[in-house]
């Protein structure tokens, strides 16, 4: 048994229980809803969790350091708002450089962020709902209520949505979704290998003990709201791609989305535990949640947020009372395996 | 001669507070918008200040007993929001006026208490919680309007909201003084209100003192979403109309009057003296702000600076502090302080 335990840890299964859970969520909605494994429907999942599951990879590098941004979906529509209005202005600017912009929009308000939190020393929650207040408040200032509309957009931008990589039966790799999977990957292997991942979980599990240690905490979680920050500037890009009309109230609602992915998938709010791999598979199940929802006829499409709030409580309620235990018991385990190696070479 | 210093030194003192800086700050909002504006300083325009933000101010008193307590409510403007269209669902279905009142304020107990037992009773992290139930209770409101839009309330209703009862105060107004002195009796000078600082001071050490920590939050969480679902029905009374997102995006300007009055965001301390003048600060300031012609929207901008700035004010001033403790390039201004100790000693 201990062999067992040893091969896998707290996350790993909650992980695939969760894989499971979507399993038997998709099998249920198929037999609500007719047609429900058209290409169609499946593509469009793929693009629509995208934009959520970057979002919830900026989320979780946050949330690793106990803390929490709330502004995500008001940087989100910034960026898109602005980076649609360049490309309408100047239809020339070549794709890799709309891009480009939009990370460094989205940094830039990520850095304000991180300055007030990091070296302000206000609390993340009160500094992000004052600037999710006042990046929106910018937003409907700038644009003086006009919207960006799929007309005045430059062809590529509009069509990108389209574009696959490859397709398979009509089931398409398209773009969008291609970037999630690299950016996933990329922050995976940066959470687990690279010190700047194993920071952000040290200083997120004990925030006193890293600071004695002489972590620079004050610089890593800057760091992680900047990341944070350009992670929405390049969702809100997709936004822009994904959506074409842009209102002032693009990307409203889309940090509570972000939340509920992250913490579904795993990521604990009191810091230090949680990976990219759950953070994703919370945004898929999240995004096929409510996507099945609207096509749903049982259920009213309005019971949604209903829905989204009860799930976030339902995970933290069990990240704290299940898996919690069962890592506790996992580390007795490790620590028991260990001592007998060691006496087993003595 | 001594006598005067002392009382100098002692308002001083007074005025060496959040508290005084606040009263400083109101006194110069209420310069520039008197400035601005001619009728600025009528009796009609001050009322009307406090009635176009009631709902709002009236939740900021619990959601200030719930952050000196070290906990938060985010979900109190979607409790104001569910219990103003179950009100208006179940009174357009054909129930009793009166019975659908006494029902959203009985879901407005249930939303607290729902909170408060994922907080107190299961041990749950209060931001996430109610971070949570902001989306669910939003959601469950949507679920009973959908997209559509209530009005159509029975007409003393209507006239609760927009019409004065005694003299030029409509009912919210009297309303409020009468809950802010109720809330100030409880907070600071009875035996509950103690156990709400002592607990947010340490809740470990309150535990084992024999405070019943547990009870203390729940009831506090009660209050909020009663007091909160309470601010809703006066919404509906004021506006005479509701829609699914009733009160959305309140917990801003609720949570900034309780932070701007000085209330710590990590709990055990504030008062609702200073509560009172940042809600003061936050009506006036928007109310000169719309005299200068801003839209609704750059307001709430302006807030969301405030929010912050109630925070990171007392940072700076701290950091300054410690930086003129060790290069000593300022005179303090305790030297005034140290006299006044001596001749109180001596006496």
């Amino acid at each position: 048994m201990k062999k067992i335990l040893a091969h896998f840890n707290p996350e790993q299964i909650r992980e695939s229980f969760l894989v499971l859970l979507i399993l038997v969520f998709v099998l249920f909605f198929s037999t609500q809803i007719p047609d429900y494994f058209n290409p169609r429907f499946i593509n469009r999942i793929s693009t629509s969790v995208a934009v959520i599951g970057i979002l919830a990879v900026g989320q979780t590098l946050v949330f690793l350091t106990r803390n929490f941004d709330l502004s995500i979906g008001s940087i989100t529509g910034v960026t898109a708002y602005l980076v649609g209005q360049q490309l309408w202005y100047h239809p020339g600017i070549p794709p890799i450089l709309s891009v480009v912009l939009a990370i460094g929009i989205g940094m830039l308000m990520g850095a304000i962020n991180g300055v007030l939190v990091a070296y302000g020393k206000v609390p993340s929650i009160i500094t992000t709902i004052g600037t999710l207040a006042i990046y929106r408040t910018f937003l409907v200032e700038y644009s003086h209520a006009v919207p960006i509309t799929t007309n005045l957009l430059p062809d590529w931008i509009v069509n990108l949505n389209q574009v696959a990589l490859f397709s398979f039966h009509g089931f398409e790799f398209r773009v969008l979704f291609g970037i999630l999977l690299l950016v996933s990957i990329i922050f995976q292997f940066i959470l687990r290998y690279h010190r700047f991942g194993r920071l952000l979980y040290a200083i997120g599990s004990n925030p006193s003990a890293s600071q004695i240690a002489g972590f620079p905490d004050r610089r890593i979680v800057f760091q992680a709201f900047l990341i944070s920050g350009g992670l929405a500037g390049l969702a809100g890009f997709m936004y822009l791609v994904r959506f074409g009309n842009i209102m002032v109230l693009a990307g409203i609602g889309l940090e509570f989305s972000s939340i509920a992915a992250v913490v579904v998938g795993g990521v604990s709010n009191m810091g230090g535990s949680g990976t990219i791999i759950g953070a994703f598979l919370g945004s898929l199940f999240i995004d096929i949640l409510q996507n099945s929802l609207y096509r749903s006829l049982a259920v009213s499409e309005f019971w949604r947020d209903a829905i989204l709030g009860m799930l976030i409580l339902l995970a933290v309620a069990i990240d704290y009372l299940v898996i919690g235990h069962l890592r506790k018991k996992w580390a007795r385990t490790g620590f028991q395996l260990k001592s007998e190696e060691t006496s087993n070479v003595k | 001669m001594s006598n005067r210093k002392r009382i100098l030194s002692n308002i001083w003192q007074k005025f060496n507070s959040w508290e005084g800086l606040l009263f400083v700050i109101l006194i110069i909002v209420f310069f520039i918008n008197s400035i601005i504006a001619p009728n600025y300083l009528t009796v009609g325009n001050q009322i009307n200040l406090f009635v176009l933000y009631i709902e709002k101010i009236i939740v900021a008193l619990t959601m200030t007993f719930l952050i000196i307590n070290g906990e938060i409510d985010l979900s109190a403007p979607s409790i104001m929001g569910l219990s103003a269209c179950t009100m208006a669902y179940f009174y357009s279905n054909g129930m009793n006026f009166g019975l659908a009142i006494l029902i959203s304020l009985l879901i407005g107990v249930a939303c607290g208490a729902f909170n408060g037992f994922w907080v107190a009773v299961v041990g749950l992290n209060s931001l996430i919680v109610t971070l949570a139930t902001l989306i669910g209770y939003r959601g469950l409101a949507r679920v009973f309007v959908e997209d559509r839009s209530f009005g159509y309330f029975p007409e003393w209703f209507n006239n609760l909201g927009q019409k004065n009862l005694i003299g030029p105060f409509p009912f919210a107004l009297i309303l409020f003084f009468i809950l802010f002195i109720f809330a100030l009796i409880i907070l600071q000078y009875s035996g509950f209100g103690r156990r709400v600082f002592v607990i947010g001071n340490n809740k470990d050490v309150a535990q084992y003192s024999g405070v019943n920590v547990q009870r203390v939050k729940i009831q506090l969480y009660i209050a909020s979403g009663l007091i909160s679902s309470l601010a809703g029905l006066l919404l509906a009374a004021r506006y005479g109309a509701i829609r699914g997102d009733t009160a959305y995006g309140y917990e801003l300007e609720i949570i900034t009057m309780a932070l701007l009055g000085g209330v710590n965001i990590f709990g055990g301390s504030g008062s609702l003296y200073g509560v009172f003048l940042s809600i003061l600060i936050v009506l006036n300031v928007r109310n000169g702000l719309s005299l200068a012609g801003l839209s609704g929207h750059f307001q709430t901008g302006i807030i969301g600076v405030l929010l912050i700035f109630s925070i990171l004010g007392p940072n700076i001033s701290k950091l300054f502090k410690d930086w003129n403790k060790k290069h000593k390039l300022f005179i303090k201004p305790e030297k005034i302080v140290e006299s006044n100790h001596k001749e109180v000693d001596q006496v």
